[in-house]
């Protein structure tokens, strides 16, 4: 069962100029995405720089107004301020940003930092809270000692799991990650994100996890979406992505993966011009003539690919091969 | 190796100052970059694998930074000279990319003028000349409209178009060697893809040396064809790359390659224990990786490791490599 329901969503900003200052145009940062997201799952989606997907992180939690379309918890809109109120929303979603020293509040101690949701949301005494916050550093794995340094006395793997014990403090539901290992050394990273993993179990949690990095979220993920431009170019589980992709777009990305084989080097380095040479050849099937992308098109009960026509893909096939 | 030796570290040490002392961030480092080779070196942030590119070019503060040893290019060691030989040689013999393209170009300039700047000073071309050349460099670095490109702003210019007109910049003399720090790190994958393709092809071309700076394998495994993997301010493993993945040999490097998100495994990742220690209070003697690996007994590690050869070309510090084994699967040995 899917808890949150996520439907047309649409986030706009206007790009304003002239003498008065009015409204020109638009700039289409998500135009027009669906997502479902169920229970214990984790969602991933990638996309290039600019292309929508942290403001879709932020549409959800509710940091970005959404211009158009619907965003369904547990059946119930969610799109204001007075609508999350009354279904705590705000408790059951939370968020792990990229630049964690820039959310920490460098005047705070960690105690405070953590604090700050359960103060908003729980009525603790301050014996109960201190409690709760030492479960909660004792689950990130940080010494009790931290409680009251400041976020400029920690190493950036550290911050990071600061941020993740003050996203799990209220017990969500969903943790939208917005790149949460990018800035960290491989040996950092991979600390996390076993971590993020072992949380899930114990919660039951979901993540959204925002990434361009696709090794990070095929390790993650069960299902994944490809956004290009605002809108998602290809769905579906991590097998029909990676093993089965069907839109050029997709293709061209999984082939840029550096990986490391040293063996298949050449082979790889050919797969990355074919797919270059493809894509400026088939764009006129997976584009319309301004470049937009299509809407999806079911091709099997899990995956979607945006095209025009579903008998083209065989073509494609063809082409390329 | 048959080809040229072009540059040539030797017990390299750039020390920086922290409140009235020295602390070695580069300890003894030796390095050679033949001809026609891309040498990646790898680490994680804080081993010194910038610092030793920009001890090359001289790029540190004088007042808080030490740099001594030797890194001979021509027969002459670059360590001693003075800003005014440095200038020479940089932008001329060697070509330098940084990580950050926007940082490094000025935001009043157009691109033409930035290529052709390096040009006024080190050939004596003239107006159209220069000019010229700029466009075929903009050309060779895949830029598709160059006139146009040229007369631009850098804030016009996509991530991945300034790292080609940073690239450009660096060719603009045909160096010797290119220095290319982290010329990645800022792109998406399908850009990176590109730039990294561009830089092997023209590598190809020019017959340069490159080093490679990076934090990651794959982009490692990739394009270059020998690797020299740093931790905490010394070469720990250095190998051709074929070789080096096939057969990685410092606990390091392995566990490095073990913590790397691979595609198909769902099980957990590797962690090394422990962090990297600060500069101030690393322990000098001994093995450096030791403290991070502590259920290899002391026995194992030599008291001051040096780099050995343990096949050709390919060196290991330390002998703590024997008998490693990681901490969960036992006794197992390589």
């Amino acid at each position: 069962m899917s808890f949150l329901e996520i439907n047309d969503l649409k986030v706009h900003f206007p790009i304003r100029g002239g003498v008065f200052n009015t409204i020109k145009d638009y700039v289409y940062a998500v135009d027009g995405v669906n997502m479902s997201i169920k229970e214990g799952k984790t969602y991933g989606l990638i996309g290039e720089s600019g292309s929508g997907k942290t403001t879709i992180g932020k549409a959800i939690v509710g940091l970005e107004n959404s211009t158009g379309g619907e965003i369904l918890y547990k059946g119930q809109p969610v799109n204001s301020k007075k609508h999350r109120k009354k279904m705590n929303y705000n408790k059951d979603v939370q968020m792990i940003f990229q630049d964690v020293l820039s959310s920490l509040d460098p005047k705070k101690r960690i105690i405070d930092i953590i604090a700050e949701p359960i103060r908003n949301f729980e009525n603790f005494t301050k014996d109960q809270e201190l409690e709760k916050i030492l479960t909660l550093l004792n689950i990130v794995g940080m010494p009790p000692d931290t409680l009251y340094k400041y976020p400029h006395e920690f190493s950036g793997g550290q911050r990071q799991r600061i941020g993740i014990a003050r996203a799990v403090a209220l017990n969500p539901k969903l943790i939208v990650a917005d790149e949460p290992v990018s800035a960290l050394d491989l040996s950092v990273q991979a600390q996390i994100l076993n971590f993020m993993k072992s949380i899930q179990k114990d919660f039951n949690l979901s993540y959204l996890f925002i990434s361009h990095d696709l090794g990070v979220v095929k390790h993650m993920c069960d299902y994944i979406y490809i956004m290009y431009r605002g809108k998602f170019v290809e769905t579906g589980t991590k097998e029909d992505i990676y093993n089965n992709p069907q839109h050029i777009y997709t293709k061209k990305l999984i082939a840029a993966i550096p990986e490391i084989n040293v063996q298949k080097r050449d082979e790889m380095r050919m797969n990355r011009i074919k797919f270059e040479k493809g894509y400026k050849e088939l764009e006129s099937i997976f584009y319309d003539k301004n470049g937009g992308v299509y809407d999806l098109v079911k091709i099997s009960d899990t995956h979607f690919v945006a095209i025009k026509n579903k008998e083209d893909l065989k073509n494609v096939e063809n082409s390329i091969a | 190796m048959e080809s040229e030796k072009l540059l040539e570290i030797k017990n390299l040490h750039t020390a920086f100052k922290l409140q009235n002392e020295y602390f070695d961030a580069v300890d003894g480092v030796d390095l050679t970059l033949y001809k026609n080779e891309v040498l990646a070196i790898v680490g994680e942030s804080g081993c010194g694998k910038s610092t030793i590119a920009n001890s090359i070019v001289g790029l540190h503060n004088k007042n808080y930074t030490k740099v001594s040893g030797e890194i001979i290019y021509n027969d002459e060691n670059l360590v001693e000279y003075s800003e005014k030989q440095l200038n020479e040689i940089r932008g001329k013999e060697i070509g330098f990319i940084f990580q950050d393209p926007l940082a490094s170009l000025n935001p009043l300039q157009k691109i033409g003028i930035q290529i052709e700047e390096s040009l006024i000073y080190h050939t004596d071309f003239d107006k159209e000349q220069r000019h010229e050349r700029m466009l075929q460099l903009l050309d060779q670095v895949g830029i598709i409209n160059p006139k146009r490109t040229a007369n631009q702003f850098p804030h016009q210019l996509s991530g991945g178009m300034r790292q080609r007109v940073l690239i450009a910049i660096a060719l603009s003399c045909k160096p010797e060697i290119i220095i290319a720090d982290e010329p990645t790190t800022a792109l998406d994958v399908t850009i990176q893809a590109q730039i990294l393709d561009l830089l092997t092809e023209l590598q190809n071309e020019i017959n340069a040396g490159i080093i490679l700076i990076t934090h990651d394998l794959g982009v490692v495994a990739q394009t270059s064809n020998r690797v020299a993997v740093m931790y905490a301010g010394q070469i720990v493993e250095c190998a051709d790359t074929i070789e080096l993945f096939k057969n990685p040999l410092h606990p390091y490097t392995r566990s490095l390659l073990q913590s790397v998100p691979q595609a198909d495994s769902q099980e957990e990742l590797h962690v090394i224990q422990g962090m990297v220690p600060s500069l101030k209070y690393l322990e000098r003697q001994g093995c450096r990786f030791a403290p991070r690996i502590p259920w290899i007994s002391e026995s194992e590690h030599e008291k001051n490791p040096v780099l050995h050869e343990v096949s050709k070309d390919h060196f290991v510090r330390c002998t703590c490599w024997k008998n490693f084994h990681f901490k969960d699967d036992g006794g197992s040995k390589i």
